[in-house]
């Protein structure tokens, strides 16, 4: 493989917390530090930032069962375009990923038909039913990353703990949906002035933290290696807190979706802003917001989730939830950089060196050795977002139309350019 | 004349001139519906379409009297009985109905928010008669035409709305209605039937007849969906006939000269009692229905004056071109 040198970037490394102007040679598919060597081909920045390419935990490919919604192809080519160079697969699909063959599958068409890394993750109930676990152990050898059962939270407690216990002498990571199930059921908007004021079906934000509690006092009893998909309240932040601080096992993560947009975004019934769990108050968001800055939120992903037009145009209550969010994620997250509140290395952290780390992996980094998995971008660059433009199969994005600010303008995968603007 | 909606969605995107200017000519119907001749030409020549994808019977005859007698071509949809079952969506529906070329579509779905969903794919006018517990702006028209001219005027008066507020559109469309008109609005009822963050909404809240009644002009009493509440949201109907059911002694605490309102139809004995029900001197119920027709008579009609001048203005854009 040809070395390459970037030169004139403006470098954002979030483990040296850094943003500065600098060059960054690459070798042999990782990153050979700051000078080049003879023959290595050149890319002028033209002093835009070069990053790690974001890991994003949380992806749903609709394949197998809907691949009319989202294939490995379109994803994959999704997330190049929007500087995502890992995609973390959810095993939300049907069949569900819970067998070591299902994830072979995944692991063999990905490989075929993504420009991008993928990594799945696997169910951690048989069907995500809740009821019988899965094998942990093949299907860690099999390549899965972490066990979910995604927004089928295990209602059990006798089962979860018996898979957390489990999975702690593997040292699997358990990725949990903090949500109080009961009280959450047909909920589509958070309980409050606005979900009551348009008659919609809703759920208290406290059932983010009931769901939390509990999954906290499973930990720890079991030490199991925990990571919550969202946190989305002011509430359950505390609770964060008080577990990070009496030195449990736990990370969390949040959707760009709650970082950027509140419950009044839904206005009159907009499908495209229905999500799980569904929009928070704007004290809420802020809330997450400051807790990404600070760290108490380690990740931000885009939990993409393509859906269809049909299941979409639906009266609000019965239309699915989810959002695409591959190619937004970046100009959405510099939306928090643009309004202050928070710098470029600290972003890239929860966007980048967070996830690689709790998920065992070297990338998010800029250091000599690490994988060449780099996005090029312009931090400035307006443009107004148009859903028919995007790569995904499915053009479900809240930010239709929306004015943002971030433009990719290169993708590296392992030192091979994977998206060129 | 002043109003300038396309549809009647809900009553919280309309301006308070736009629901004089409703009230006002729904007054000249009242009139008209009670003369010898109940016949007006208003909306001859255009069809109109009831939908209902809940059951009605009310609601659904006033709004078909309301088109016959404006001389509209009305067709009624029973859309439980038909294809929704058969797996048809929303979209599809709206589209079939284009085809049919209606001019104005009278729509009650389960699903808050339906109707607006249903607005954005058709052609044509679109009133909502009730979407789920998000709103049912006739309703509301009819109640603020009762209490004007009943209290002589639709301002500064307090209004308690009670019972069931959670599930309640016709609550909602109240309280958007109430409080664009500058009225003093509280809404009474157990916790449990009290929707969260609706003291963020301008109104009052109590738990407590007595106190929410106090010194009313208007006390408007919701139907208690009696199926879904035993055990759930209320101990028992007894229960709630003892603590929430409009009584005389309750009502006592409300001005002398108060008017008792619903929306029919009425559970006697739970929500309300049977005498308070039929005492001619304090229950509007039956005007209510009356004013029912007028303002629905009203509303279509000009929602179909908008509907005229936006295609006739669409006909001359289109002349010009050729």
């Amino acid at each position: 493989m040809s070395a390459l040198l970037f030169k004139n970037a403006r470098l954002i490394d979030p483990e040296a917390g850094t943003d500065r102007i600098g060059t960054l040679a690459v070798r042999e598919g990782k990153i050979a530090g700051p000078s080049g060597m003879d023959g290595a081909t050149i890319v002028d920045c033209g002093g835009k930032c070069l990053a790690p390419g974001i890991v994003d935990i949380g992806v749903k490919v609709s394949e197998p069962g809907e691949r009319h919604k989202e294939s490995f192809r379109s994803a994959g080519l999704a997330a190049a375009a929007g500087g995502v160079t890992t995609m973390v697969t959810r095993p939300d699909t049907t069949p569900a990923i819970d067998t070591p063959e299902t994830l072979e599958f995944v692991r063999r068409r990905a490989n075929e038909a993504s420009p991008v890394r993928v990594l799945p993750m696997a169910a951690l109930t048989r069907g995500r039913q809740g009821r019988e676990m899965a094998e942990i152990g093949f299907l860690m050898d099999a390549g899965a990353v972490a066990f979910t059962d995604c927004d089928a939270v295990v209602t059990n407690t006798k089962v979860l703990t018996r898979c957390m216990t489990y999975a702690t002498s593997l040292g699997a990571l358990i990725i949990g949906h903090p949500q109080e199930p009961i009280l959450s059921e047909v909920a589509a908007a958070t309980s409050g002035k606005f979900a009551s004021l348009k008659g919609l079906p809703a759920v208290s934000s406290m059932a983010e933290r009931m769901g939390l509690d509990r999954d906290i006092a499973i930990v720890e009893m079991t030490g199991a290696r925990y990571h919550a998909d969202q946190i989305t309240t002011a509430r359950a932040l505390r609770r964060l807190e008080r577990a990070r601080d009496a030195g449990l096992d736990i990370t969390a993560g949040v959707s760009i979706h709650h970082l950027t947009l509140n419950e009044l975004d839904v206005g009159d019934f907009r499908t495209f802003f229905k999500v799980k769990p569904p929009l928070r108050s704007e004290d809420d968001r802020l809330a997450v917001v400051e807790a990404v800055a600070n760290g108490l939120i380690d990740v931000i992903s885009s939990m993409h989730t393509p859906q269809d037009e049909e299941s979409k145009r639906l009266p609000f209550a019965e239309a699915a939830s989810g959002a695409v969010g591959l190619e937004t994620l970046l100009p959405a997250a510099m939306r928090l950089v643009h309004n202050g509140h928070i710098d470029l290395p600290t972003l890239w952290r929860a966007l980048s060196l967070s996830p690689s780390r709790r998920l065992g992996l070297d990338s998010g980094r800029l250091s000599a050795g690490a994988p060449a998995d780099l996005v090029l971008f312009d931090p400035d660059a307006p443009f107004v977002m148009d859903r028919s433009k995007l790569h995904s199969k499915s053009k479900n994005t809240p930010f239709d139309e929306a004015r943002m600010e971030g433009r990719i303008l290169g993708t590296w995968v392992g030192g091979a350019r994977v998206f060129e603007a | 004349m002043s109003f300038r909606a396309r549809h009647l969605l809900g009553i919280e995107h309309l301006a308070p001139d736009e629901i004089t200017a409703l009230l006002d000519l729904a007054e000249t119907y009242v009139d008209l519906n009670r003369s010898a001749d109940k016949h007006d030409n208003a909306l001859q020549g255009l069809t109109q379409i009831n939908m209902f994808f809940e059951n009605s019977t009310r609601t659904q005859a006033s709004f078909e009297l309301a088109g016959k007698r404006l001389g509209a071509d009305v067709m009624n949809m029973h859309m439980q009985a038909s294809s929704v079952k058969k797996g048809e969506t929303l979209i599809d529906t709206a589209l079939t109905l284009n085809a049919m070329h209606p001019d104005l579509l009278v729509v009650r779905h389960p699903d808050s928010g339906a109707v607006n969903l249903l607005a954005q794919k058709v052609n044509c006018a679109v009133l909502n008669a009730g979407d789920g517990r998000h709103e049912h702006p006739t309703q509301a028209l009819l109640d603020a035409l009762t209490i004007r001219r009943a209290k002589g005027r639709l301002h500064r008066l307090t209004v308690a709305i009670c019972g069931d507020i959670a599930h309640s559109r016709v609550a909602r469309s109240n309280i958007w209605l109430l409080g664009k008109m500058e009225n003093r609005v509280r809404l009474v009822g157990p916790p449990t039937l009290i929707p969260a963050g609706a003291s963020e909404w301008g109104v009052e809240v109590y738990d407590d007849m007595q106190e929410g009644l106090k010194d009313a002009d208007v006390v408007m009493m919701l139907r208690l969906q009696k199926e879904r509440m035993d055990g759930a949201f209320i101990p028992s109907e007894r229960e709630y006939f003892h603590r929430f059911g409009l009584d005389a002694q309750k009502l006592d605490a409300a001005k002398p000269d108060a008017i008792v309102m619903h929306p029919g139809p009425m559970n006697r004995g739970v929500e309300i009692d049977g005498t308070i029900a039929d005492d001619i001197n304090r229950s509007v119920i039956q005007d209510q229905v009356e004013m029912g027709v007028a303002v629905r008579m009203a509303a279509m009609k000009l929602l179909a004056d908008n509907l005229r001048t936006s295609r006739a203005a669409k006909a001359d854009i289109e002349a010009t071109r050729v």
